[in-house]
């Protein structure tokens, strides 16, 4: 009998010690896929700045595409990102968060409420590019019409227009606000969600009504959290590329959005402000397609380049949001 | 003694002074709550519209038949489209069978899928079982700006840097293989470079779901931490790691700008990963931005193509969210 048991006890010893083997060697098969990603974060980076050489330069950020790789330059698409970004931005973030408040603080759990929920989650794993053909369809063609040019006179300017709104700024800012209208609704209702309800019941409790508890405490406390969700969407527009190609952002153009590119055209030229809704544009990451697939000599560089300044500018808004989060999140203790 | 109190904000000034309009102010105050109510409701009801939108776009120029105007299945039949194994819309003999670009899509999806699921999984058993805090903290920031990327600079990574200096070395002066400027592996790769992160952070979330009293009541057994892992916590997760899978292949699947650049424009009915080929979302670019006149054929079949990506898309996003919400129902 006591034979047995230490026999069974040297048995368990040895599998013990096997068991302890392929736990180590599976720890570290799953450490070293993690760190994987961050090898290849690093090869990423190190290898487009390193392409990208000593393209990158005060030149390079202020001056347009050319056809030689000396003298193209990525400002017609940082002034087209930021514009672009700009008017998504204001027509995303006020139905974005209207629909997150209707939802999260008005809705009653009915069916149609559960079916505009599943048709918020269905939307954001809609492929981008599906957006793209929608936009098409529905903001540069309008289903067709025809076109017919219009001109507003507003007194101190005059805004030259089309309808449909052919290859535009505008088409492009309303095709990335449906585009980017669930990743934005998603994230404001996580954050209004986060503000306890007894906030809440205490605002009701003195008297407000729905509205003006949601306008004077709940915004206000949900309101890093949507900012946060808001820049993250908005550097997820930045380099989006592939609804804008269908859409019809210029590969190549030699001229600012309402054509201010500097401080003096916008003191001379107000009235571009107005104008640049309706101009053609082009974007970062579509300068950055464009010059990807010429063959010519010298735009690998100025290719990296452009990567270069992009991922700067996202790595920035990324930044600021996670600042944000940070800051608040930490302040703010129920 | 009491300390007096200021009054609410809520109560207005001139509602006191004036007294009896007291109840005029009131109904006012309903007014204009319904008609926020309604404004709000407005913008949700702007996310059903859009995919009210979306289906009728595909469907009208695909599929619906209205007078004056010919879409693309009254001059492609179904039948064709499905079986016929070419796909040559710019030629003068043209066929419009879809197989040769669901195949390069499958094709490119399933490097995807071979090299971002299990590196994903395993970053997310790292993640959730193994890391500590701190490094959790490092790592997961890190994972979060890769995920940031835009697809162009993935597209890039994988024609200009993937292929001439990880395929081409390993592969044609390697092993001999004839490796194309413009192929699907290199697509694959960087594709799944993509979903990595996407795996990862679903899948974490869901192995973290998993009750803490499952892996105590493991270690009370005697089991190891590598038995608690691999074959009580990833097992208990394991509907909700497959619905992560689909969500991350159907994005893979959606995915356009990396393998535009980096896979090429040739449809071809193939398996072999190292030659140029074409999916159905490179497809769609390439034609939008050679400005084909509306009402063509050519035009049309972009929404054909589209529809078809839609439903597969959207089949596994409904799909994936339904067994995760099977999976919370059954862990919270």
């Amino acid at each position: 009998m006591r034979c047995t048991i230490s026999t069974l006890h040297d048995e368990y010893a040895r599998q013990l010690e096997r068991r302890h083997r392929a736990g180590t060697f599976f720890a570290g098969f799953c450490s070293i896929s993690t760190w994987s990603s961050v090898l290849v974060l690093a090869v990423l980076l190190g290898a487009v700045s390193w392409q990208a050489g000593d393209t990158i330069s005060w030149r390079f950020l202020t001056s347009y595409d050319s056809r030689n790789a000396e003298n193209a330059g990525v400002l017609a698409g940082l002034l087209g990102s930021i514009w672009l970004i700009g008017l998504t931005a204001l027509f995303c973030v006020p139905i974005g968060v209207g629909a997150a408040i209707y939802l999260e603080e008005y809705a009653k759990p009915t069916w149609f409420t559960r079916m505009i929920q599943l048709n918020i989650s269905n939307l954001a794993g809609v492929p981008s590019i599906v957006y793209g053909i929608l936009g098409f369809t529905a903001f540069v063609r309008m289903f067709g019409i025809a076109k017919e040019a219009y001109r507003l006179n507003l007194g101190f300017t005059t805004v030259n227009f089309t309808l449909p709104f052919g290859r535009s700024l505008l088409a492009g800012a309303l095709t990335m606000t449906l585009l980017s209208l669930p990743v934005v609704i998603i994230a404001a209702q996580e954050a209004l969600r986060a503000v306890p309800p007894s906030i809440r019941h205490a605002a009701y409790a003195l008297g407000a009504t729905r509205w003006q508890t949601i306008r004077h405490q709940v915004l206000p406390a949900a309101l890093p959290g949507i900012l946060t969700g808001v820049i993250l969407a908005m550097s997820r527009a930045l380099g989006e590329t592939a609804p804008l190609a269908v859409v019809g952002a210029a590969t190549y153009i030699t001229f600012a959005p309402g054509k201010i590119d500097s401080l003096a055209d916008l003191a001379a030229n107000p009235g571009g402000l107005l104008q640049a809704p309706f101009d053609g544009f082009t974007v970062l990451p579509m300068q950055i397609y464009n010059w990807v697939m010429l063959p010519r000599a010298g735009f690998r560089q100025v290719t990296a380049a452009g990567i270069v300044v992009l991922l700067l500018v996202l790595f920035l808004m990324n930044g600021i949001a996670i600042f944000i989060r940070q800051r608040f999140q930490q302040k703010i203790r129920w | 003694m009491i300390p007096t109190s200021s009054p609410p904000d809520a109560i207005d000034a001139t509602t006191v002074k004036t007294g009896g309009s007291l109840r005029h102010t009131a109904s006012w105050l309903r007014v204009k709550e319904a008609i926020i109510r309604w404004l709000l409701f407005g913008c949700a009801l702007i996310s059903v519209i859009t995919t009210a939108s979306i289906i009728f776009v595909l469907l009208y120029e695909a599929v619906l038949p209205f007078p004056g105007h010919k879409p693309f299945f009254a001059e492609v039949s179904l039948w064709d489209f499905l079986t016929e194994t070419r796909w040559t819309p710019q030629f003068a003999d043209k066929h419009f069978g879809i197989m040769p670009l669901l195949c390069d899509t499958l094709l490119v999806t399933g490097i995807s899928g071979i090299v971002g699921l299990p590196i994903g999984l395993m970053s997310a058993v790292y993640l959730s079982e193994y890391a500590s805090p701190l490094r959790r903290n490092i790592l997961k920031p890190i994972l979060e700006l890769l995920a940031g990327i835009p697809t162009v600079v993935y597209g890039y990574f994988g024609l200009n840097v993937i292929t001439p200096f990880v395929l081409r070395p390993i592969l044609q002066s390697g092993l001999g293989l004839d490796v194309q400027i413009f192929n699907a592996l290199s697509g694959g790769i960087v594709v799944g470079l993509m979903i990595l992160p996407l795996v990862t952070s679903l899948s974490e979330d869901v192995l973290r779901a998993v009750p803490k009293s499952l892996r105590e009541a493991g270690y009370a057994l005697g089991a190891t931490k590598f038995d608690v892992s691999a074959k009580i916590v990833v097992p208990s997760a394991l509907s909700g790691i497959l619905a992560s899978f689909l969500l991350a292949l159907s994005r893979a699947i959606g995915e356009t700008m990396a393998v535009t650049i980096a896979c090429g424009q040739r449809p071809i009915l193939t398996l072999n990963p190292l030659v140029q080929i074409q999916t159905m979302t490179s497809y769609v670019v390439n034609v939008m931005k050679g400005d084909t006149p509306a009402g063509t054929i050519e035009y049309n079949s972009l929404y054909a193509v589209a529809l078809v990506l839609f439903l597969i898309t959207l089949s596994m996003n409904i799909v994936s969210q339904f067994i995760l919400r099977r999976y919370r129902e059954v862990y919270h």
